[in-house]
């Protein structure tokens, strides 16, 4: 009985502990989200997380922008980038995917070995390269250089998540297909695709929150402001904004905040499995 | 030629069809800009006219320098700036990741929320917004000093952004916060230790700090291992924070000036593209080094748990 109620206090401290350390990690994150809906002249001044005058005003604000490009642009330009990119990369990396872990071809072991040290290349070395031919063709200020790379499965992450998933199913379903004359392209299309579905949904969301946050890449290729993507967006809103605007500022970066939130919240699950495969970057 | 042969051929043709977006993505995208940017890197080239061959010149200017080039010693700087981001971010990180993911090990009701709030961090850290909040958390009358004034009393706080001895220190904080796919994967670990291990050595009269030692860490090694050669990589590129905490200028007096930042200003604030060249060869050369030291000594520090 004693021992009982021991335990109980231990877990209740360990609760606390754990909420208490909790909380001042995403204190930033919170007082953020409190400072978007202050008073620009309260948000230096209060160091609670709780707006004492709530007010829409940063928002109503911020979402005009500068001048004649307001976020309505900016979010409309990162929502076509990052589903397209993360459509294509899901798909075409699946297709690379499917070679490597089900076909029997010539070449196969040095191919993917080469796959796999693409891993580990650091992008600098294709940075400039890339940025000299997409310009010799014109694509500078299009989406066209941070899109195009998608339709080539050049994320190997994510061929390599889709290759350990694919080697993990059973072999038999699409072995009697084949019995039965079915087409390699048959046996991707209705065994092995369907079954990797959760895969290619770690491959979608991962993909997707990479290219909303992929700051580099867009501040290269995007040069004029109707093409800016919201990070680019809340960059220009920083430098060329003074003091008075940091409620609008706040707002902004709050309201860029919540895809990540919704699409973590909802898909928790297959988080996971990409960080456990992949286990680099943020 | 037979026909399982002919069957041979016919069964790779088909399974070239799967491979050919990847292959001309290796090809046009990966393999031939490396080569070019290899090429790039011999020349001085400024985007606008044609590159113009000038042997070691780059490298020589970046290392040792001579009498009509002196050496970059902005160039030497940033390796020292992202040397120390790396070095000191990449194990306090890791630190914070194992003691997290111990504590979210227990077994307890809430557990699965603790864990999720504790990834918000790693899921929001690297945008944008997270760096514009920083700049403001750490500005001389931002929020850290607002607290420590207010409710602490401190008067003279320095403005820690755009204070040299510790602009560099912000961007480690905001690296270390972001923990949470170490701990994911140390979690994901922790639970593969079998606890009868723990059971045997708690009969046998070892304590918590023993067991830790004697058990966990070794249990854990390979991902430890794994966790601080990915961390690592990842850390030396690092872009966007710097960027927008210093405002595109890896200041003040380019103590923010991380390798990738001083290449980006090279090659496209300066149009120096064939140094900007030289400079990501000479990245990938470090990482390549690194990480074959890392594994070279994971021989002896990582123990895969197979026989005594």
């Amino acid at each position: 009985m004693k021992r009982k109620r021991t335990g109980l206090v231990k877990r209740l401290l360990l609760n606390l502990f754990i909420i208490a350390l909790g909380v001042g990690m995403l204190y930033p994150i919170l007082w953020l989200i409190g400072a978007s809906f202050k008073p620009s002249n309260q948000i230096f001044t209060e160091v609670s997380i709780w707006p004492s005058n709530p007010t829409l005003d940063n928002f109503k604000e911020g979402w005009l922008g500068i001048g004649i490009v307001g976020f309505d642009t900016f979010f409309k330009n990162s929502f076509f980038i990052c589903i397209i990119s993360a459509f294509a990369n899901a798909i075409f990396c699946s297709l690379t995917a499917y070679a490597f872990a089900r076909l029997k071809f010539v070449g196969k072991n040095v191919w993917f070995a080469l796959m796999m040290v693409t891993l580990m290349l650091p992008s600098h070395v294709t940075t400039i390269p890339r940025y000299i031919m997409f310009r010799r063709m014109g694509w500078i200020n299009t989406f066209l250089p941070i899109i195009v790379p998608k339709f080539f499965a050049t994320d190997a992450f994510f061929i390599f998540l889709l290759v350990q998933f694919i080697r993990s199913l059973p072999r038999d379903m699409d072995e009697s297909a084949t019995i039965d004359g079915c087409s390699k392209a048959g046996i991707y299309t209705r065994i092995i695709m369907p079954l990797t579905v959760p895969a290619l949904i770690t491959t979608l969301l991962f993909t997707f929150l990479w290219t909303w946050d992929d700051f580099f890449n867009q501040l290269l290729y995007l040069t004029s402001p109707t093409k800016y993507t919201v990070p680019m967006g809340l960059r220009l809103f920083l430098d060329s904004s003074g003091m008075s605007m940091w409620g609008p500022m706040f707002a902004m970066s709050t309201l860029s905040l919540i895809p990540a939130f919704i699409l973590f919240f909802s898909l928790q699950k297959y988080f996971v499995r990409g960080i456990a495969t992949t286990g680099i970057k943020g | 030629m037979n026909r399982l042969n002919k069957r041979a051929v016919r069964d790779t043709l088909g399974s070239y069809v799967f491979l050919v977006p990847w292959l001309i993505g290796f090809f046009l995208l990966t393999l031939y800009p490396m080569c070019y940017s290899l090429y790039l890197s011999f020349t001085r080239f400024n985007i606008r006219t044609p590159p113009q061959w000038i042997g070691m010149a780059n490298y020589l200017v970046m290392f040792k320098g001579s009498a009509a080039l002196p050496r970059d010693e902005r160039f030497l700087n940033s390796i020292w700036v992202t040397f120390r981001f790396v070095f000191i971010s990449v194990p306090v990180k890791l630190v914070f990741a194992l003691t997290v993911a111990m504590l979210m090990n227990k077994k307890l009701r809430l557990i699965g929320l603790y864990r999720a709030l504790y990834y918000i961090p790693t899921l929001l850290g690297g945008s944008v917004a997270i760096a514009v909040l920083w700049r403001r958390l750490f500005a001389s009358d931002g929020l850290l000093n607002m607290i420590l004034s207010s409710l602490f009393g401190f008067t003279n706080l320095p403005a820690w952004i755009s204070n040299p001895s510790y602009a560099l220190y912000t961007l480690i904080i905001l690296a270390v916060w972001q923990f949470g796919s170490p701990m994911i994967i140390f979690l994901a670990g922790l639970q593969q230790i079998p606890r009868e291990y723990y059971e045997a050595s708690s009969v046998d009269g070892a304590g918590p700090i023993r067991q830790f030692f004697a058990i966990t860490l070794p249990s854990l090694s390979p991902i430890i291992f794994f966790n601080f050669v990915m961390q690592m990589i990842s850390a030396f590129q690092s872009f966007t924070q710097a960027f927008i905490v210093s405002g595109g200028s890896g200041g003040p007096l380019d103590s923010t000036m991380f390798y990738s930042l001083y290449l980006y200003i090279k090659g496209f604030g300066f149009s120096e593209m064939g140094y900007a060249a030289a400079m990501a060869w000479v990245l990938l050369i470090v990482i390549a080094i690194l990480t074959a030291i890392s594994f070279k000594s994971s021989g002896t520090l990582v123990s895969y748990g197979s026989g005594e």
